[in-house]
């Protein structure tokens, strides 16, 4: 056997299986992060006797507490490399980008350090979404006058 | 029935975040803003309302939810203010998770240290 025939080899064989773990494994911490999301809404409903959309503020809030706490007790970047997209799409993935950035630059002082380069990854997050929410909201408020 | 919905919605979401990461060469950072901007383009047409009744915290925890909130939040000043009210309710919604993210990174870094 030659060198190109063992190359297509590896390559039919090794990453299809990877790539299907991983998107296995995404799913399920995905959807599990998605069950979680409303099992914590329903709770905050009964506990504090508020509407679903305080709850979902609230959820909100507690998972990207929970995603910055895990990333500063160093858990969270293993269960990152780990469940790849089923923990990043997720808010705590958001959270978790800003976390890592703030402890990085940490020696770099307050003001240099955690201040400027807080966003360095979310950033494009927010950016892109007010972006793209100005420009559909425009064309929508141009076209259907308003809302719907 | 709505922890099932909940479930296969967030699932879904991460596996077809999962299959771009694997089949690209983009980075997470790649796929996030592809998804917020995907949120915003689903809620012109009002779908992503109706996948947040169908799934409930299942479409509220992805990121797509967060440009679905942003667009929401213009579009409902919008619908009062006018034009300029695009701009003046871009946050309303959103404000709660950017602002507790900021507080939260902010002093936790003040008090951990980096990890290894």
């Amino acid at each position: 056997m030659d060198k190109k025939d063992y190359q297509k080899l590896v390559d039919k064989n090794t990453p299809k299986e990877k790539r299907l773990k991983n998107g296995i494994v995404a799913f399920f911490i995905g959807g599990f992060m998605g069950i979680i999301g409303q099992g914590l809404i329903d709770l905050y409903m009964n506990w504090f006797d508020i509407s679903s959309k305080q709850a979902s503020v609230f959820m909100i809030v507690t998972l990207i507490f929970v995603g910055c706490f895990l990333t500063c007790l160093g858990f969270f970047d293993k269960w990152v490399n780990f469940a790849r997209c089923g923990l990043i799409v997720p808010i705590t993935g958001f959270a978790h980008a800003m976390m890592s950035a703030a402890l990085e630059y940490k020696k770099e002082g307050m003001v240099t350090g955690i201040g400027a380069n807080m966003f360095k990854l979310a950033g494009s997050v927010i950016i892109f979404g007010v972006v793209s929410a100005y420009t559909f909201g425009l064309i929508r408020l141009l076209i259907l006058g308003g809302s719907v | 029935m709505i922890y099932l919905y909940a479930f296969l919605f967030a699932g879904l979401v991460c596996l077809i975040g999962q299959i771009i990461l694997d089949n690209t060469k983009l980075t997470p950072g790649h796929i996030t803003t592809i998804f917020v901007v995907l949120g915003t383009l689903l809620d012109v047409f009002d779908i992503y309302d109706k996948f947040v009744l169908f799934a409930g915290g299942g479409a509220l925890v992805p990121i797509t939810s967060f440009g679905h909130l942003l667009i929401h939040g213009a579009m409902d000043t919008a619908s009062q203010e006018g034009f300029m009210g695009l701009v003046m309710g871009m946050f309303d919604l959103t404000a709660s998770g950017i602002t507790s993210a900021i507080i939260f990174s902010f002093f936790l870094a003040l008090i951990f240290k980096p990890k290894d």
